[in-house]
């Protein structure tokens, strides 16, 4: 693994000259928070951020998204035929993100790609990205990355992995699409001997700053029907006023809706994010719905993310610890308490919170 | 890069109202570029995304078996955006198939068994498909006794009634064909709910022997304990499932029960995989 020691002028010049291969992507303050936004020519990102208030999966997978367009217009030859929109995407580098989510991606992937069919508009995306990290030294309360398999310096789902120190940064190159990246941006002076090791003794002090945990080790075994008739869905459910804001904030959702929209004759299919929050997503065109109750939404949404997708895949939980529900939520639903609350269920078939 | 979302596209070639009350249309299609009718190739069981330019998609059990040649056939029901607006087209109309989608019934499991198909309302058409795949005359020795209990709520309700008359005909399948009530003096067949009569003209359980019920949740509800009282074991009832769909293919997540996906894990299931299920359906 290669490190490189970049000082203040170096990334600026760097940056510079990578934007003529890259479109660049970075946090940028917009009023109170800071957003993912394509950085302007000679635009720096502004790393005075603890995270993004909401999650960079749009840079991948947009909020409304064309797949085809279509005409109406009954004397056109190609009436009522699906044309696939294909988004130009130039090679992209997101600079900044923070590790929980580039590794909210990986787990995003195994929805979108998968053994026997592929989704072309996100697939692509992805793989023009390339992902340069920062390390985040300072955590907030409300993160619990290092219980939700992932952590405040981890690297999965990184190309290159960025510390910040006085004098700059030093990187850690982690696959070819990172070295490609510090290749355009000219960083090529490698950093002195030691430089791994004191990064990751960065990494130990920024764990050791993580307050929050989750306990999951239960999650996999405890039988589904069990925590589904859980008695605690009542409980954990009766604030909720289904606003969705968990699932538009949270890095690894991925739930779309499929909609068409015309004007005059001319129209286009979308992809658009969608919400298991809301009653219209499971309902039937006879009325019924199965998730008719926000108990039966709210514990979908808790059960997906860490119960069948934990079954599923054998890859921990759908969640990375970002904090951002935790920290949005307008009625304070907890993830960490209702995770604690199901894997303390296993054990001892109670439901007592542990904090 | 395959696109999972582009439909292939077809031209309505005939379309036929199955039902006195309208409601219920069959609809013939055929692929407008050579190949694609090879690349639908599909299982009885399956179901396709019907795509209309302009108004969405729905999510359909494919009617016409795999047996049969240069169409493929299903039965819609007008209920909502969609459909309405199929139920108004008409042939020649071009639009989109997206599929063939999900898995099927348990087809290899029942070779050389006794299948019963119990159907109820307009959930036949799967079941239609599995019909006409079983008696094709290369199949029809792969399997034992074939029943078929089907109930609608008058004569005038059911399904493909010319095929069902033809069915009763044949001497390689006992049709128990049902209706909840009529005042037709010309109607010679049984009149009673489908679980009374499945309780009354059910094959006996047994290891050789499976049941594939698909209908209403009244009927299901009602038809299950009747199975259950015959001896009929939990994975030898095979069950259909419909929930609300967008993409078909397990990503969109809204249809799921716990962690399988009626469109892509389903639409099939056996009972005892849906007993260990959060029954979200």
């Amino acid at each position: 693994m290669r490190m490189l020691l970049i000082d203040r002028r170096a990334w600026e010049e760097g940056l510079k000259r990578a934007a003529g291969d890259y479109r660049l992507i970075g946090p940028v303050k917009e009023k109170e928070f800071h957003s993912f936004r394509p950085l302007a020519a000679g635009q720096l990102p502004d790393f005075a951020f603890q995270n993004s208030r909401l999650s960079p999966k749009h840079v991948i997978y947009p909020q409304t998204e064309p797949m085809f367009t279509y005409t109406l217009e009954e004397t056109r030859e190609d009436r009522h035929l699906l044309r696939e929109v294909v988004r130009d995407i130039p090679p992209t580098a997101v600079v900044g993100i923070r590790p929980c989510d580039a590794k909210a991606f990986v787990l995003v992937r195994l929805n979108f790609d998968t053994p026997d069919v592929q989704d072309p508009y996100w697939l692509r995306a992805y793989e023009a990205t390339t992902f340069i990290g920062l390390g985040c030294n300072a955590p907030c309360g409300s993160c619990f990355c290092t219980t939700a398999g992932c952590g405040p310096f981890h690297e999965e789902g990184l190309d290159l992995l960025l510390a910040e120190t006085a004098e700059g940064f030093t990187a850690k190159v982690l696959t070819a699409k990172g070295e490609a990246f510090a290749r355009a941006a000219g960083w090529t002076k490698p950093a002195p001997e030691g430089t791994e090791a004191a990064l990751q003794e960065l990494a130990r002090a920024a764990e050791g700053r993580i307050t929050s945990f989750v306990q999951t080790e239960h999650l996999k075994s405890i039988p589904v029907n069990d925590l589904y008739h859980a008695p605690f869905w009542d409980e954990v459910s009766f604030a909720c006023i289904n606003c969705g804001t968990c699932t538009y904030s949270c890095p690894t959702c991925w739930c779309f809706d499929i909609q068409d929209e015309t004007r005059g004759k001319a129209g286009v299919r979308l992809k658009l994010w969608d919400s298991c929050m809301y009653p219209l997503f499971t309902l039937h065109g006879s009325g019924h719905n199965p998730r008719g109750t926000k108990l039966h939404r709210v514990r979908q949404r808790f059960l997906h993310k860490l119960k069948y997708f934990v079954e599923k895949y054998d890859r921990g939980i759908q969640c990375v610890g970002c904090g951002r529900c935790v920290r949005l939520c307008p009625v304070n639903i907890d993830i960490r308490r209702v995770c604690n609350m199901m894997n303390g269920y296993a054990v001892s078939g109670e439901a007592c919170a542990i904090p | 890069m395959r696109n999972p979302y582009q439909p292939y596209p077809v031209r309505i070639d005939a379309v036929t109202v199955e039902t006195e009350d309208r409601n219920l249309k069959t609809f013939r299609f055929s692929f407008l570029n050579p190949g694609d009718e090879e690349r639908f190739s599909y299982r009885a069981g399956q179901f396709a995304e019907l795509s209309i330019a302009g108004k969405g998609e729905i999510p359909i059990g494919i009617a016409s078996s795999p047996t049969e040649k240069g169409f493929v056939m299903f039965t819609v029901n007008k209920v909502g955006l969609v459909s309405s607006h199929l139920h108004s087209m008409k042939a020649g109309d071009v639009m989109g198939i997206r599929g063939p989608l999900g898995n099927w019934y348990p087809w290899e499991r029942m070779e050389g068994k006794n299948v019963v198909i119990i159907g109820g309302g307009f959930a036949f058409t799967t079941l239609r498909s599995s019909i006409v795949y079983m008696l094709d005359p290369a199949n029809r020795g792969r399997f034992g006794e074939i029943h078929v209990i089907y109930g609608a709520r008058t004569p005038g309700m059911l399904l493909y009634r010319e095929e069902l008359a033809a069915w009763e005909r044949r001497d390689d399948i006992h049709m128990h064909i049902t209706v909840d009530a009529t005042q037709d003096p010309a109607w010679k067949y049984n009149v009673g709910f489908v679980p009374a009569i499945t309780e009354k003209k059910a094959p006996p359980a047994g290891e050789d022997t499976f049941a594939i019920i698909c209908g209403p949740p009244i009927m299901i509800k009602f038809t299950l304990p009747v199975l259950e009282k015959l001896g009929y074991p939990n994975d030898r009832i095979i069950m259909s499932l419909e929930n609300r769909m967008k993409c078909g293919i397990g990503m969109c997540g809204r249809c799921n029960i716990g962690k399988e996906f009626v469109c892509k894990d389903g639409p099939v299931f056996t009972l005892e995989q849906l007993n260990r299920t959060p029954r979200e359906y």
